[in-house]
């Protein structure tokens, strides 16, 4: 053999070892990455289980050591006590209430707006488009007091309209700023052609950008939904009477009133819970977009 | 005024009328529900009211109340140790989640789905489960550490364990500031990786000068949003621990809450909420100029 083959020989075995090594340290780095995923999965998902099964346990065993996970027997009375035992199926009808009236407001007033800002040139424009951002910018509970003087100078505490009316008047700046980002995607021609064919900006607004920003209306919609159930601050600020109670004000006062029944409590929490859950799988894509709108375009 | 009117009638002067009858929602929404709220709230910094009787005037008076009261700067002290631990950590164990999750490993979507779905849990379902974990007796935290013979600790009536069991409940809801990273993640070209490989980059280099530079506008915003976020931390406070033990989790705007609502002083809810306001605009101010400067824009917008 000639030194170059020797050379060209030894060199092959060189890569060869070299890739060798190469795929098992891909290959353990990626047990070791799978290990990782495995606990931290783990660790994430034992309250939600530790929820689930404290809310189909027995009330005794509750305070069992070592707990059951998988609760024997299983007891599903527990939601029927729990939610029969303050009046949640008001609470529920209320919270929807609410949710209806804050998507048709939400919905019709933040995407009118929106269009507004994004396809129509006129003077003082820019400057109301930085107010939009600049109220973003401030903090909701800064306004809650001064808020709350003025609601109750109007007489609506212990009604609904603090938490739906104002989303009438413009439906979030965070909405419109959204709804605006999504408009400006959609081509002009669009709009240049139904212009020329006589149609107003109004039905531009409504004919043409409304059906063909279906996505980014999903995204609103569903945050709507979600901020109307969880919503706190609101409902502990403005409802009283019990019979006015959201699903959140209904359960934080189910604790405070029910404060060792962790069965039932648990129980609560996991019928308040599962609606958000449903919806995220259920829009999964819409669900994601938005939090990465949230997070990347603000 | 004919000219006015001519403007009006020209196509320009139609599109203003147009464009502002677009906007007009929130020009109306904007005075009522904001400009006019925040007027009341300075004229209600002047003032001792308690709703029921006539307000009267007392200058500074609400500013310098807050200057004596103990539990003001407890609520500050509190809140500020809860912002300069939950946020950090959140923020480097989130990217260091993100990373993971943008691995390519079977059933990583799964994996996703699971570390994203506490932080989506109703914040009042969350805190009455999280009650429920640190029970003192039989909660989750106490069992696990009672199955591996460490004494339980008692989470909620101790002062010095009740804003760390806070901490680690905010932890848990990490996953919502992991999807926004990885969504930075799987943004990035991989051409860059593949020139920096060339350079001989390991993948501690690829991260240290490829990764983090480029996700960095993520990052710092995630910073900006977590202050903000935990500087108005409300609900945990208010239903887990409500403030204590011995004012261990008085949280600034459950104060301001109690101050308003339960104390009717509205006028000193109001300079505090003023004061809130300046605190964060300032911290704001101040993140963008420390550390603004170090982050990298590839392309202006």
């Amino acid at each position: 053999m000639s030194t170059a083959t020797r050379r060209l020989a030894a060199s092959k075995r060189q890569r060869s070892q070299l890739l060798s090594r190469l795929a098992s340290e891909a290959f353990w780095s990626r047990v070791v990455v799978w290990l990782i995923l495995l606990s931290g999965a783990a660790v994430m998902l034992l309250p939600l289980l530790w929820m689930v099964s404290s809310s189909l346990k027995l009330e005794q065993r509750v305070f069992q050591f070592p707990p059951q996970l998988i609760p024997n027997p299983v007891r599903f009375q527990n939601y029927v006590d729990a939610l029969t035992y303050k009046p949640f199926h008001i609470y529920i009808r209320n919270t929807l209430l609410l949710v209806v009236l804050n998507e048709i407001a939400v919905l019709l007033s933040a995407s009118f707006c929106a269009y507004g800002f994004a396809r129509i040139r006129f003077p003082g424009r820019d400057l109301w488009f930085g107010i939009v951002l600049a109220t973003m910018m401030v903090p909701g509970v800064v306004l809650m007091v001064p808020s709350f003087v003025i609601f109750s100078r109007l007489k609506w505490i212990d009604t609904f309209y603090p938490l739906t009316v104002p989303l009438f008047f413009g439906g979030g700046a965070f909405n419109i700023f959204l709804l605006r980002q999504f408009f400006r995607t959609i081509p002009e021609d669009l709009a240049d052609a139904a212009r020329i064919d006589g149609c107003s900006e109004y039905g531009i607004y409504s004919r043409i950008m409304m059906p063909l920003a279906k996505p980014a209306l999903t995204t609103v919609a569903i945050f709507t939904f979600i901020g109307t159930w969880n919503d706190f601050m609101g409902p502990l600020l403005y409802l009283n009477s019990p019979d006015k109670f959201t699903v959140s004000r209904g359960l934080a006062m189910f604790r405070s009133v029910l404060y060792t029944r962790w069965d039932l409590l648990m129980a609560a929490s996991t019928a308040m819970t599962l609606p958000i859950i449903v919806v995220f799988f259920a829009a999964q894509r819409y669900f994601v977009q938005g939090v990465v709108l949230t997070g990347l375009k603000g | 005024m004919s000219v006015a009117l001519r403007w009006l009638q020209k196509p320009a002067g139609r599109r203003t009328i147009i464009g502002y009858t677009f906007i007009a929602p929130f020009i109306l929404g904007f005075i009522l529900w904001f400009a006019i709220p925040a007027g009341t709230a300075m004229w209600l910094l002047f003032q001792d009211w308690n709703m029921i009787r006539p307000p009267t005037f007392v200058g500074l008076g609400n500013l310098q109340r807050m200057i004596h009261d103990k539990l003001f700067w407890q609520s500050l002290k509190v809140t500020t140790n809860y912002t300069v631990i939950a946020v950090p950590l959140g923020l480097v164990l989130g990217f260091l989640l993100a990373l993971l999750m943008n691995s390519k490993v079977r059933g990583i979507t799964v994996f996703r789905t699971i570390y994203y779905l506490p932080s989506i849990v109703p914040a009042v379902a969350n805190a009455v489960l999280w009650a429920w974990i640190l029970n003192s007796e039989f909660g989750l935290l106490n069992v696990l550490l009672r199955s591996i013979g460490l004494p339980k600790i008692r989470w909620l009536q101790e002062p010095r364990w009740a804003l760390p069991a806070l901490i680690l409940m905010s932890l848990w809801g990490l996953g919502g500031g992991m999807v926004i990273y990885l969504a930075g993640l799987q943004g990035i070209p991989q051409a860059f990786y593949e020139a920096a490989e060339i350079d001989g980059a390991g993948r501690w280099a690829k991260l240290r000068h490829v990764t983090v530079p480029l996700m960095s506008p993520i990052i710092f915003f995630n910073l900006v949003m977590g202050v903000i976020g935990t500087f108005q931390i409300f609900t945990a406070g208010y239903l887990i621990t409500n403030g204590g033990p011995q004012n261990a989790t008085l949280f600034y705007v459950l104060y301001l809450y109690r101050n308003a609502f339960e104390y009717l002083s509205m006028g000193y809810a109001a300079a505090l909420a003023w004061t809130l306001f300046i605190i964060i605009m300032a911290l704001t101010l101040l993140i963008f100029k420390g550390i603004g400067s170090q982050v990298y824009y590839e392309e202006a917008g």
